[in-house]
């Protein structure tokens, strides 16, 4: 070690690698993953998040998955809350969506409308 | 995909010892077989410290908090939470107290850890040992890079100083001073020393902070050489800690590989490297001189000081001996600043103290908290207090060198000074509950039965001393005891105390004096009335069966001495000369009909 950049390069690296083991107060995107959620399609766009998360830096956000939410027939099933415990609930929603929801939920602190539950439940 | 849980596994001794290792190998298997290996990871961790509830498992970023783990609930583990999503109930950790039974806690909200404030366990149970890089992650090696880039030595030991860090290992000797005594000291060679032979029984903060953040150690012994102005550090740690050993040798070669020890660390021309010796766990290679000793090769003995080691230590050189706790809060000294380590704790005790709570608690096992917390949160709050409904009786601290104290001293704020004057130590850090079931004077009779194997039998009143006291505690549980007995045992404490010429005598007698002030009428009760109230001392214990007896010939059946007479279906009767007070009687009894009196 030869100067402190070096050791300064090394952790950074290093804490993007702990970073899941602090606790964090920003969003939290939890993914229905029982065997519904998995049957429609849960694993994709759990990986999605945790990839797109990771790319975007947003080092405050965490993505976990979660059992049933009930909605069987509406899976995938996607909460996202924000620091207050706000929640807002997204229905069938895919990989595709998951760039939407980051990009103008959490980043951007709108809802995406038409991807939630309530609106998918009346459109039906 | 990229990692998206993290299973850490905790690979502390205690846990170890209940298969975490064969746990965190089932972990990799099931996830494996899932196909999830891509996308979690399974860690190992030094201790958590709630060791009661070991093996523990915690998975990131939910901070799940699974206790008690076997190999069987693996799979289910996996399968449910890992995959699915679910936690897992009947291993998620529940409070111990009734109103709290129901819920399940994440780690964040764990009774036991958030009364703490985790200084010097920063980082144990938070990342892996084997990887310098997580610790990296977590500032290692930040504090001894400022040292050497923006700090003179002077300046270093200067910021120690305002810290108001103090000698965990037991004195409480201002950590900034000693090395600033030291340093003032010219010499060709100077050393630091790493104090890791912790030999308190029960204790083990030491073993968890070198099992779990072997760098923070490292680099603090680097930070002490450079404020002294040694090139060279031994860490002398007993044999008996292979999992710390290897954990540490590991650590230390990682750091040499980065640059981190070795030559012209940073570039700023500073050389440093460090060596392990393997200590063969006599409790008085503790004590400074006699470790020094010890490391030279000689018989482990301490000797007169002065001269003290900071001007002729290891090998006639100036040295600094430091223990791995007070080592472990330099870092984040330097790095925080002294303004913040010196804002918590008490007025003359500063920071933070790692316990190893045993015993008759709940919740055994390890926690830091800040000076001036009460003896009171500790057991309680954190501990969870006696278990089984017992009463509380007494708490010892200090180990062998130190003292018990009462119910009436719960509220007393813990640091140095409030210990010494109630007649106890801080010590290392043990601290063992005891409930109405224990006996004093058998604790005390336990404590002096270990300083009298440990005396290194050096000075006469140590070594001649403490075997007349522990001779006269075993004549009390004998109930051969008499009153004169308890004077005698006094004055023999006081004169032990006042005449040894290290440590070890200095405190031995603590036991016996603190026992005697705070519980004089139980020693009376053995003595006068020939008995023992906690029912513990056999000799005194009456076994006598009540009319409650159903005459179902059990005890008869069971009994190894043949004491026990009685017909089918009549009361039972124990013949006290016969009977040895083994106790097969009463635990065989459907009834609970045998009594001890």
């Amino acid at each position: 070690m030869k100067s402190l950049a070096e050791l300064k390069k090394i952790r950074e690296e290093a804490a993007s690698k702990i970073n899941l083991r602090t606790a964090k107060d920003g969003y939290r995107v939890v993914v229905g993953m029982a065997t519904c959620g998995i049957t429609a399609g849960a694993r994709p766009v759990l990986a999605a998040f945790v990839d797109q998360v990771a790319a975007k830096n947003l080092d405050n956000v965490t993505v976990t998955q979660v059992g049933c939410l009930g909605e069987c027939a509406l899976e995938p099933v996607v909460e996202v809350f924000d620091a207050q415990g706000n929640r807002t609930t997204y229905a069938e929603v895919h990989v595709a969506d998951v760039e939407t929801i980051i990009e103008q939920h959490i980043i951007g602190g709108n809802v995406v409308t038409e991807k939630t539950l309530e609106v998918i439940k009346a459109a039906k | 995909m990229l990692v998206r849980a993290q299973v850490l596994v905790c690979g502390g001794t205690g846990c170890l010892s209940s298969k975490s290792k064969q746990i965190k190998e089932a972990f990799e298997e099931n996830v494996k077989a899932l196909g999830l290996d891509n996308e979690i990871q399974i860690i190992q961790t030094g201790c958590f410290g709630l060791c009661e509830r070991g093996p523990i498992v915690i998975v990131y970023p939910d901070q799940t908090f699974y206790s008690h783990v076997a190999i069987d609930d693996v799979a289910k583990i996996c399968s449910e939470h890992l995959l699915k999503g679910r936690i897992y109930e009947p291993k998620a950790y529940k409070e111990a107290t009734e109103e709290e039974l129901a819920k399940i806690k994440s780690f964040g909200e764990v009774g036991f850890y958030n009364k703490q404030l985790r200084i010097a366990l920063r980082n144990c149970g938070m990342i892996n040992p084997f990887d310098i890089n997580e610790a990296i992650g977590r500032n290692a090696y930040q504090a001894l890079g400022k040292c050497l880039t923006e700090y003179t030595p002077e300046q270093v030991i200067d910021i120690m100083k305002k810290a108001g860090l103090r000698g965990r290992g037991g004195g409480g000797f201002p950590t900034g001073l000693k090395w600033e005594l030291c340093a003032k000291n010219q010499a060709d060679q100077k050393y630091v020393i790493c104090n890791a032979d912790e030999g308190d029984p029960g204790a083990f903060m030491d073993r968890s902070v070198l099992e779990g953040d072997p760098h923070s150690v490292i680099e603090a012994m680097a930070i002490a050489g450079y404020a002294i102005g040694a090139t060279m550090g031994y860490v002398y740690i007993r044999a008996e800690y292979p999992v710390a050993v290897e954990r540490l040798q590991y650590a230390i070669e990682q750091a040499r590989e980065y640059g981190l020890l070795g030559k012209d660390i940073f570039g700023s021309g500073f050389d440093f490297d460090i060596d392990i010796r393997l200590g063969a766990g006599a409790f008085v290679c503790g004590e400074e001189t006699a470790l020094i000793a010890s490391i030279e090769g000689e018989r482990g003995m301490p000797r007169n000081k002065p001269p003290f080691p900071a001007q002729k230590g290891l090998w006639g050189k100036p040295s600094i001996i430091n223990n791995v706790e007070t080592l472990a809060n330099v870092p984040v000294i330097i790095l925080n600043g002294w303004e913040w380590f010196s804002s918590i704790g008490t007025e003359k005790s500063k920071g933070t103290k790692v316990f190893a709570l045993g015993g008759k608690i709940k919740n055994t096992g390890l926690v830091e908290i800040p000076m001036g917390t009460t003896l009171r949160e500790v057991i309680y709050d954190i501990g969870g207090g006696c278990p089984n409904g017992k009463a509380f009786k007494a708490v010892q601290t200090g180990g062998p060198s130190g003292g018990c104290l009462t119910a009436k001293h719960l509220d007393t704020p813990i640091d140095y000074d409030n210990l010494i004057a109630l007649g106890s130590m801080m010590g290392s850090g043990g601290m063992i509950v005891m409930d109405e079931n224990n006996c004093m004077v058998d604790v005390a009779r336990f404590f002096l039965d270990f300083t009298v194997d440990e005396s290194c039998g050096k000075c006469t009143p140590c070594r001649e001393g403490t075997k007349r006291m522990l001779e006269i505690l075993k004549k009390i549980t004998k109930g051969e005891g008499t009153m004169e007995d308890l004077t005698t045992l006094e004055n023999l404490a006081l004169m032990i105390k006042d005449a040894s010429l290290c440590g070890l005598g200095q405190s031995a007698p603590n036991p016996v004096l603190s026992t005697l002030a705070n519980f004089r009428d139980e020693y009376v009760a053995h003595v006068v009335d020939k008995k023992c109230p906690a029912g513990v001392c056999k000799p005194l214990l009456t076994f006598v069966v009540t009319d409650q007896c159903i005459g179902c010939t059990k005890c008869k059946r069971n009994c190894p001495a043949d004491a026990i007479s009685g017909e089918l279906r009549q009361q039972h009767f124990i013949d006290p000369a016969k009977c040895i007070k083994c106790g097969s009687c009463v635990k065989g009894c459907p009834k609970n009909a045998i009594v001890v009196q």
